[in-house]
Formats: structure tokens, sequence, C-alpha cells
């Protein structure tokens, strides 16, 4: 309300405000804007040659790519290649194996980043909290070497008690027994590797809880887990959630390793405890040094797939994670 | 009256010696119980005096619990038991694959190891035989060409997505988020089947390089973003209040001060990559011989050299595998460690 | 150590000493004092510090304070920011050792039991003695009801009627009338002051005798400040309260007793206590009364 009269009714627009960088401003830009554009361009021409790929596969080869369990390509007398390109099995056997792993590493590291967040004694908290950063920069061959040779005849053993006590359900029985190989030793493997990044991200996520409510708990008389189990919780799961997702999608493309620890068989298992499994990553390894032509579009296409699966969970994962430290709700 | 302290500062709440004495007592009571069980029932062997003791040890904890504090110890001493318990199962593997690593690796070490290459031995050979320096080599120009390539498109790539924030950012921080989930394996078949098969740069350190790269850039752009976030925002103001350009402002005021976060996003991506074998598998040939040409010919690297001992698998090659490793470990902890340090210390104002 | 009467002086001399703000501040309190007797309701010896000292690693940041909060009282803790008030409430409900460098020494007697006793059950003591916090912390993942009785959820404790209960401790928060319809709606849509009544109200369920109180109105408005200082006159007929206030016209509108903390660089130290009254109008300690008149803080 002015107190004075406007003699016309026309309200203030803003004006427009210009700027002429200098020329040394516009170099900067343009040379910045380049290379940020170029790492766009990179990608996206790496998916869309995937993709490319990927949709000549199906094309030639129809839906079964992704449904059939094939993977033969013969060559007759005549010089005549025969094609049977199939994914199906290994892409069940990815998401199995990833499956065990999640199942096995989660809870672990949900323990590990509730321990080192509330229950352990300083000094040991930070050697600690070194020592699982440092799990995240061990190469994955590392993982193959040990696990082929130091865990395998372990987690065979408990495989073997597994099936003894519980092969009522139908996921631990077996067709033969034979343990060695098995998904679940795979999963073993893979939880080990993607503890550090789900540890993390949740020991992020407990420690960011706002510490007027733990102290709100604490002094309405709560122990520990009581405080655990009505603030943190309900505070950090669905980051927790989205850790779980990051580790997933490590999971899902992790190469050396499995190839090392599990018999690839071009059938899908469902009997976690039985040796015959496979990745499409290990698909790619063991095939691409003979493919030719067909066969190696078709691997091309098989790793779309793949880079597809962990693009999808990373983007959900993240969106998670950043969702749950922002709103600190 | 405020310097007469002679009263001592206590901690009234921390466990009394009777408190701990009784934990000791309990600990080493679940302790026999589960050396008797082992000896007595069928449990066997490592794994059922773990549960044993285990179950014994937090059954004495809860009992104790209960009588003191009542119903609700109940929960708590349960879900600390499980919680420490978890806690250990993820330490061991930890402490036992840093054990192997030495323990083996160790084994076969000699000098030779970094002044030979394996040019005039096979892996079968006996292991002081050759050595790992074409590995080392190999290694190395990865490390370089792939820094050379990565490091400034993603702290350029950062520059842009903070600074400048123009059009496309969003969709171009997306990319490089998306980029971060390629999966090893696919980077490297990648190269292979749009540069190796197709370009006149053939399988060579060159575009194992590029693998890496496609795999080292999304990681340096993501943490050089963050260590720029960090970065005061008064620190650009009061630049550009001073009259400076935007370019003055960043390179002379905001660059220096997050230096040391820069230097650490270079560093763990080179830790990343150093460790990586899938994409090298399709794109370095893995040679036997030292080959001092990244553009050319088959290269070896670390990671490749313990891969093909391991796949061989004879004894001979499995031992220089683990001592392979064994190196490279070494070279990756260093760098992890190093980043680290550097990291931990404050941007400097 | 200092003992408070267990009768407030009801003389109301007017010194020569006197400025205008503290005789205003007198006749608020001389109001309230004249309707209390307290020690007269059932309520235990009440609460008592002897000798608390507290330290945040080497640094001593409170030097032996002793104070007798008779059962059934107000006491405010007044002073300056940074002289160990908050600190003080919290080494009497044992929240001070959270901190991972704290060490304390003296007694805190609860009817006459040690609460730092070695053997102590500390989720007791925190049922016994309550706090309502300065920023107001209802739980966001749980409604209007599952707060107020998520005290007796935490600490499993048998409750034969929970909605009479709930409803009890709303009454008496002052918050029944505004939530009655919407137990079932999340805490996180009520206002500052509804927060903080729902707060106080949590704290209610698990029937404490002693309540503290940190600055609990300094993040809200004046309607609702004026709310919850009705609140508290009402709860102390049942309870002792403990509040700590950077404001010296809240501590003589509501408490019967206020002692005065300070630190002149060193460890915070009690100054003086006294009925409320005697703090505001014959202050015995000069730097008391330089605070009360407004002189610094």
């Amino acid at each position: 309300m002015s107190l004075l009269e406007t003699p016309s009714a026309t309200p203030a627009t803003p004006r427009e405000i210009t700027t002429k960088p200098r020329i040394s401003d516009q170099i900067f830009r343009g040379v910045v804007t380049s290379f940020g554009m170029s790492a766009l361009v990179i990608l996206t021409l790496i998916g869309a040659f995937l993709a490319v790929r990927g949709f000549q596969t199906i094309h030639s080869v129809g839906w079964s790519f992704i449904t059939s369990f094939k993977w033969d390509v013969t060559t007759d007398d005549a010089g005549v290649v025969t094609y049977q390109l199939g994914v199906g099995a290994m892409l069940i056997g990815t998401l199995m194996v990833s499956l065990v792993a999640l199942v096995i590493g989660v809870p672990l590291s949900i323990a590990m980043a509730l321990f080192l967040t509330f229950y352990a004694p300083a000094r040991i908290k930070t050697i600690l909290v070194s020592i699982v950063d440092l799990m995240a920069a061990f190469p994955s061959v590392l993982f193959g070497l040990w696990g082929f040779f130091v865990l395998m005849p372990m987690a065979t053993y408990w495989a073997k008690l597994i099936n003894q006590y519980l092969s009522w359900i139908p996921v631990f029985s077996v067709q033969e027994p034979f343990f060695e190989r098995s998904p679940f030793i795979a999963g073993l493997v893979l939880a080990i590797m993607i503890i550090p990044i789900v540890t993390s991200v949740s020991r992020e996520v407990f420690a960011q809880t706002p510490l007027d409510r733990i102290q709100a708990a604490y002094a309405l008389g709560a122990t520990k887990w009581g405080v655990i189990k009505a603030v943190v919780f309900p505070f950090g799961s669905s980051g927790v959630v989205g850790g779980a997702m990051l580790g997933l999608g490590r999971a899902f493309g992790e190469t050396v390793a499995v190839y090392t620890v599990l018999n690839l068989v071009f059938a899908p298992n469902w009997h976690v405890l039985f040796g015959s499994g496979g990745n499409i990553a290990s698909l790619i390894i063991l095939k691409w040094g003979e493919a030719t032509g067909d066969e190696t579009t078709a691997l091309l296409a098989a790793g779309f797939i793949l880079f597809v699966l962990t693009l999808g969970v990373n983007m959900i994962a993240n969106l998670i994670v950043r969702q749950t430290l922002k709103s600190g709700k | 009256m405020s310097t007469i302290t002679a009263v001592k500062p206590q901690k009234p709440w921390s466990a009394t010696p009777k408190d701990i004495s009784n934990q000791v007592v309990a600990l080493i009571a679940s302790a026999i119980i589960a050396g008797a069980a082992v000896k007595l029932t069928g449990l066997s062997g490592k794994l059922g005096f773990f549960a044993v003791f285990v179950v014994s040890a937090t059954v004495a904890e809860i009992v104790q619990g209960v009588r003191k504090f009542g119903r609700k110890a109940l929960a708590d001493n349960l879900a600390a038991s499980i919680i420490y318990v978890g806690a250990a199962a993820v330490f061991v593997p930890v402490v036992s694959i840093l054990y192997m690593a030495i323990s083996k690796g160790l084994a076969g070490m000699h000098w030779s190891l970094i002044t030979e290459s394996m040019f005039n031995a096979s892996f079968l050979d006996p292991v002081d035989k050759g050595g790992l320096l074409h590995a080392l080599v190999g290694t190395l120009y990865l490390i370089l060409i792939s820094m050379a390539l990565s490091v400034p498109m993603g702290i350029l790539t950062a520059l842009y997505l903070t600074e400048i924030k123009g059009p496309g950012a969003k969709f171009i921080q997306f990319v490089v988020q998306a980029m971060s989930g390629v999966p090893s394996v696919v980077a490297g078949l990648f190269i292979f089947t749009s540069v190796i098969l197709i370009t006149p740069l053939k399988t060579s350190a060159a575009t194992g390089a590029l693998a890496l790269s496609v795999l080292m850039i999304p990681t340096v752009t993501r943490t050089s973003q963050e260590v720029l976030l960090l970065v005061p925002q008064d620190l650009r103001e009061a630049g550009l209040a001073l009259g400076a350009t935007q370019w003055k402002t960043v390179a002379t005021i905001v660059v220096p001060a997050a230096r040391n976060g820069l230097i650490t996003a270079t560093i763990l991506g080179v830790a990343r990559i150093a460790g990586e074998t899938a994409p090298l598998i399709f794109t370095i040939g893995g040679a036997d011989k030292l080959n001092l040409n990244p553009f050319s010919d088959y290269q070896s690297a670390l990671p490749f050299y313990v891969w093909k001992g391991l796949t061989l698998g004879t004894p001979e090659s499995i031992q220089r595998a683990w001592t392979g490793i064994l190196i490279l470990l070494i070279l990756v902890l260093g760098l992890f460690i190093s980043a680290r340090t550097l990291g931990t210390r404050k941007i400097g104002k | 150590m200092t003992k408070k009467n267990s009768q407030p002086n009801n003389d109301n001399v007017s010194g020569e000493k006197m400025s205008t703000s503290t005789s205003s501040l007198a006749n608020v309190s001389k109001a309230r004092a004249s309707q209390k007797v307290p020690g007269t309701a059932p309520l235990g010896t009440g609460l008592e510090a002897r000798g608390v000292h507290a330290w945040f690693g080497s640094h001593l940041a409170l030097e032996n304070v002793s104070l007798d909060f008779a059962a059934g009282t107000v006491t405010a803790l007044i002073g300056p920011s940074g002289c160990g008030k908050s600190t003080f409430i919290r080494t009497i409900n044992r929240m001070h050792e959270f901190i991972p460098t704290a060490a304390m020494a003296g007694q805190v007697l609860l009817d006459g039991k040690d609460v730092y006793a070695p053997g102590t059950d500390v989720t007791k003591i925190r049922l016994q003695i309550g706090m309502v916090f300065q920023k107001p912390n209802p739980f966001p993942s749980m409604t209007i009801g599952e707060n107020v009785l998520s005290g007796i959820k935490l600490a499993q404790l048998k409750v034969d009627n929970k909605d009479d209960l709930m409803e009890e401790c709303l009454v008496r928060a002052g918050l029944w009338n505004e939530v009655k319809d919407r137990l079932g709606a999340h805490a996180g849509g009520l206002s500052g002051g509804q927060q903080q009544r729902l707060c106080i109200a949590r704290s209610l369920a698990v029937k404490p005798k002693v309540l503290l109180m940190d600055e609990p109105c300094s993040a809200l408005d004046p309607g609702s400040t004026l709310r919850i200082e009705e609140t508290i006159s009402e709860l102390s007929k049942s309870m002792t309260i403990v509040i700590v206030t950077h404001n010296m016209q809240q501590a003589a509108r509501v408490s019967d007793y206020t002692a005065f903390f300070l630190s002149d660089g060193g460890p915070g130290q009690m100054i003086e206590v006294g009925p409320t009254s005697e703090i505001f109008t014959r202050p015995r300690n000069e730097k008391t009364e330089n605070y009360v008149s407004g002189r610094f803080g």
C-alpha cells in the first residue's frame, strides 16, 4: 500500500538483466562446457551402441534371446553356422547369485553399521571403519582367489550341513550331491564384496539420525535396542534399502570372482546349494574369445541387458539414498 | 573458591570391576560348555564350537540382565549379541583375505620379480624363474594413460556442473551417475567391439586405458563434484565482488580451496581401476614379455597376470597369482590410504 | 552447601535497591508464592543434588552444585548462556554420560537414593525423572496417540487402559481438546506449541516424579508459552519440576524457587538460590542482583 496515488494502474514488471562476459570467461565457459558435453556424448554413444546391437540381436534371434536357455554355436562340415543364443539361464543365474548375496550380505551389513554407530568403543571404531572401507578397495580377482581356495572348502561343508537338515525346503534340496561351485558359494563371495558399500551407506544414514529424537527416546527410559527400534530404523530404513540396491547393482556386474567360483552350466538352477549356475558377466568372459559375427553381437546384446539392469537398480538406489539424507524425515 | 578442585572426575556409569569379572566368567564358562558340547555330542568342529559358545554366552548375558533390569533387558541383550556376532562375521573374512594374501604371496617373493618378465619363463615353471616386471610396466601405463584421459575430463565436467550449471547440467548429472553403473565387463566389451575391431588402434595398453577410463571418468566426476560443492559459496562471491572474472575466481580461489579433495578424487579413481580385471581381458591381450609401447602390441598388467596364473591352474601358476595379488594389493591399499590421509586434511580457507 | 527454607518468605520489603523491573517481577512471584505450600503433597523426599561437578574431558564445566528441590515445587534455573544449567539438569537424569568424554562427581539423590549408585538401572531412573527438551521432538513416524504412549511401549510397562491414560496425559498437558478427534494423525502436522505439549504429555505417561524442562518455551510463540506455563502450574501439584530458562519474567511467573548460575570464564557455579520473590527483590549476592536487574546477561 503506497501513500502516493499512482496515476496509472500498470503493475511493475522486472527488467531484463544482461551481461556480456569477458573474452577470458567466454573461453573458460566454452572449454568447460565442451568437456562437460563430451562426457554426455560418450555415454550416450556407449548406450546407443549397446542398444543398437541389442536390438539387432533381438531382431534376428527373436525374444527367445531372453527366454531361451541354450547358448550354442555350431559349425557343420559345410561351414554353415547355426546359432542358438539364449541368455535366459544366465539371467536367472545372475538373479539367483545376487539374491543370495543380498540375503546374506545385507543383514550382516546392517549389523556392522549398527555396531559401528552405536556399540563400538571410540578407539576400535576408527580402526574398524577403516578396515571396512579398505575392503572396498580389494581387487575383485583377490576375492576370486580367496573364494576358490579358502572359502569354498568351508562353504561346501556348510552347504552339506544345510542340505542335511533343511532339504525339506525346496530351495535347499539338490538333484545330485554336488556341492562345489554352487550359486550359494558364489553368493557368499559376492556378499562379502558388497558388504563395504551397503555398510558405508547404512552407517552414514544411521549416523545422521536426528540426535534430539534419540535423546527423547533415552529420556523416556528406553534401552539402546529400544531406541534403535523406535527411532533409528524408522528414520534410516529407506536409506538402508537404497544401500542394498547399490550393493545389488555391484553384484549384478561382478565378473571374475563369480567366474572363478561358479560352475557355468547353461540351464537354470533354482537349487542354490547345487553346483551349477552362471551369470551374464561370466557368459561374456567365457564366450568372447571364440565368438565371431552374430555371436559377438549377441554378447554385446547380453552386455546391454546387464547394463540396463544395473542402471535401473542404481538409479532407484541413488534416488532413495538422496531422499533419506536430504529430508531428515 | 573455584580453584579448589580436590574432587576427582568419575564415571559412575561405566562398568564396575564386579560387572567386568561377571562378564569374563560368563565368557569362560561359555567356552567350556562349548568345548564340552563339541566333545560329547555330534556337533563338529569350529562351527559347532562357535555356535554353542555364542548361544551360551548370550543366554548368560540375558539371564544376568533380566535379573538386574527386568524384561526389557531380554530384547536389549539379545539384539546386542546378534549385532556383535554379525560384526564379527564381517570382520573375519577381511582378516582371512589379508592373511592369505600376505602369507601365500610372500612365499613366492623374490627379487627377480621386479626385474624380469615372463619372456624367458613359463607360468608353469618353478616360481623363482621369471618375474612380473612386464605386468608392473603395463599397470603403470594403464594408470598414466587413464589418468590423462579421465582426470581432465572428470574435473572439467565437475566444474561445468558446479560452476557454470549451464543447460543440460541436470541431464549430464544423470548421465554421469548412469555411467558409474556400467559393469566393468561391459566397458571392456564395448571398447573391444567399437575400437579394436573397427579402428586402427588394436589391442594394446591404450585400448585397455580407454576401457578403464569409461569406469574412471564417472568416479572422478562425482567425487570432484562433491568436493567442489563443499567450497563455501561466499568464497566465490568474495572473488566476484572484487571484480574478478569467473574464470579467475575458479582458477585462483575455488580450485585451490578444493585442491586436496580433487587429488583425493583422482587417487580414488586410480585405486578403483588399478585392480580391475574384466575390462583388461578384452583389451590388452596379456603379453608375457616386456612391452614398452603402449599403443601397439599386447600388454600385460598386474590384474591380468594374476588372472592368468589363476586360470592356468597348476600349483606354480597359482603361486605366481598369489604373489602378484599381494603386490597389487599393496599398490591399491597404498593408493587408498594416501587418498584417505590427504582427504582428511582440512580444506584450506 | 546452600539449603532453602521450606516456606517461602512472604514479606515483600520494598528496599532502596529495587529497580522497577524487579518490582514487577516481585509482584508476580509474590502472587504465586502465597498460593503454594510445598512439601505437603505426598511426593517423597524429592530430589537433591549434593556437590555435583561435571567434566567434559579435562574441562570442568560445572563446579560443586548443591540444590535441594523440595517435592511439589517448581524451581527455575536462571543465568547467562554457557554457565552449566543444561549440563546440570542432564546430570540429574543421567543424560550427561552420553557424551564420550563426560565425567562427574557428587551425588544426585531421588527419594534418598543416589541415582549414580553402582548397579542402578539407569532406564528406571529416567522413567522417574522425565525430560522435556528445548526443541519439540515428537517421533515423526508415530501418530499423536502412539507418541503419547511411546514411553510405555519403550519401557514395556503394563497399563490397564491405554486410552484412559492417553486422555489423562493429553488433558494434563493441555492438548486434549485440540487433538481428541485426530489421535491417529501424524505428529508432524502439529504446530510448534502443540508439539511441545505433546512431548510433555509423552513424558507424563510414564508417571515421573520429577520433570526436567530445558528451556521448553524458547522456540515457541508467546501464546504457546502461556499455555505451557499454565500446564507447568497444574503439573507442579503432583510432581517436582525443574525448569531452565533464559526468560526472567517466565521464572518469576512460574517458579517457587530460583537458582542463579554463573560462570566467570571458569566452571559454572550456582551463585545463589532462594524463593523466587526474594531472588528478584532482595538477592543476597551482588552478581545475582546485577543479573536480575539487567546489568549484564
